[in-house]
């Protein structure tokens, strides 16, 4: 409903500027994503300073606070900073020991990047007026791609032309088997679109519904109850902000198991 | 090059005249280079941030509160096998000192009945000394007091005999006396 209304009110902006100032109801729920230049009002190019660069630069200052100015002391009784640290590192280490196997943990420091990058980045954008660089299909298909590519050439290159028995799913009837290997090589190359849109499409869709209210809020009849509905789904966004995070990062561990033990 | 060169010309192809989005900024490839090269960047330093500097610190960390903690079990465990020691260490000599305490009493009381025994006996003798003695003197007294009876008797007869008028020798009374003591 809200989205709806939303679509309207950009029709209407399209349509005629003027009009939409006099109604009063402002929605502009998408322009929270739109990459700016920091710097003057030029375009934007490859190597243009912008709230993305920004927004990624502070992502970098806040896993740097955390873990290496907050571990700098190296407690063995941990303060408050090393201990979030420490969990941070306990919960990544374990989780790719239980779905990846002890031979996964060759590739911990790439996952715990893509862990913490994820978490601060989603994290970072539910600081009010800020960028959400996670929300962008942009950068999410780099992160699922990279996991992708990697995740295959690793396949072959530990398991030889025998990774291709991952589509083979050898406990089904003979019969079976070559329709399965169709459906097992299709969802295996939409692995990177899912494992990207989830994220980023989780992300968008959390802030664009915020900014709606947002502008719903505008309205004195309705305001208490959009206050209300904004932080509700503030409370949600932070869930998800950190469930999104967890379940890229799960996912990766499930893809690079299949790529250390193709074998069914 | 070719899509600078228009975005210059128009005021973007993202974003219309009022600065709002169209569309989906998501969708807008204008955008794209420049966040996929700033994202592999901030990748690569968080990468060796992590890599070089956060992860190994914190795995020696841990590692280091591992082995305190399973140093301080240890000791804990040493500790305790020391207080056990110690506990029956404590219980033997307990043991041996009521032992020792017993058999010390045992003698003393031992000793005690002994002289005790040893007393009585000395007692029972000096007892038996003296009534013997005691006895003897009785026996003696009694002796000397049949004697002086006799006498008596003797004399008080000769005066009875002369006071009846008769004479009678002093032999005759003295025999009569004597059979009538006997008898």
């Amino acid at each position: 409903m809200a989205t709806e209304t939303a679509h309207g009110a950009e029709m209407a902006d399209h349509g005629a500027g003027q009009a939409e100032q006099a109604s009063g109801l402002v929605f502009h729920p998408m322009d929270q994503f739109i990459v700016k230049p920091l710097f003057g009002h030029g375009d934007v190019g490859m190597f243009t300073i912008t709230n993305v660069t920004l927004w990624l630069g502070l992502a970098i200052l806040a896993i740097f606070a955390l873990m290496v100015l907050g571990t700098s002391r190296r407690a063995i009784v941990p303060s408050r900073s090393q201990s979030v640290a420490e969990l941070a590192y306990g919960f990544i280490y374990k989780m790719i020991e239980d779905v990846t196997g002890k031979d996964g943990l060759r590739y911990f420091p790439y996952i715990m990047t893509l862990f913490m990058f994820i978490v601060t980045a989603n994290f970072l954008g539910l600081v009010p007026m800020s960028f959400t660089t996670t929300s962008h299909f942009a950068v999410t298909i780099v992160l699922a791609l990279a996991v992708f590519l990697t995740v295959t050439i690793l396949g072959f290159v530990k398991n030889g032309p025998s990774f291709l028995s991952l589509f083979w799913v050898s406990s089904a009837p003979l019969a079976l088997r070559p329709i399965l290997a169709i459906i097992e090589i299709i969802s295996y190359f939409v692995r990177p679109v899912s494992h990207s849109i989830r994220l980023a499409g989780n992300v968008m869709a959390g802030h664009a519904v915020l900014k709606v209210f947002a502008g719903f809020a505008a309205v004195a009849a309705v305001s208490p109850l959009t206050i209300v509905a904004i932080t509700a789904i503030y409370g949600l966004e932070v869930l998800v902000a950190f469930i999104q995070a967890y379940v890229f990062t799960i996912l990766t561990c499930v893809y690079l198991k299949d790529a250390l033990h193709p074998h069914h | 090059m070719a899509t600078t060169q228009l975005a210059e010309d128009l005021p973007g192809i993202c974003v219309d005249d009022h600065g709002s989005a169209i569309g989906m900024p998501q969708l807008c490839a204008d955008w794209v280079p420049n966040q996929i090269f700033w994202l592999v960047i901030t990748l690569v330093v968080i990468f060796f941030i992590l890599s070089r500097i956060a992860l190994p610190r914190i795995a020696s960390v841990v590692a280091e509160r591992t082995g305190t903690i399973t140093n301080d079990i240890a000791a804990a465990e040493e500790l305790k096998r020391q207080a056990g020691e110690a506990e029956k260490d404590y219980d033997r000599a307990l043991a041996d000192a009521r032992a020792q305490a017993q058999a010390i009493g045992q003698q003393t009381r031992d000793d005690i009945k002994a002289q005790l025994d040893t007393a009585v006996a000395d007692a029972d003798a000096k007892i038996a000394a003296k009534t013997a003695e005691s006895e003897a003197a009785i026996d003696e007294i009694r002796a000397s007091s049949v004697a002086n009876i006799e006498i008596v008797a003797k004399d008080t007869a000769l005066a009875i005999v002369a006071a009846l008028g008769a004479t009678a020798d002093q032999e005759t009374v003295s025999r009569a006396v004597d059979s009538r003591m006997k008898g």
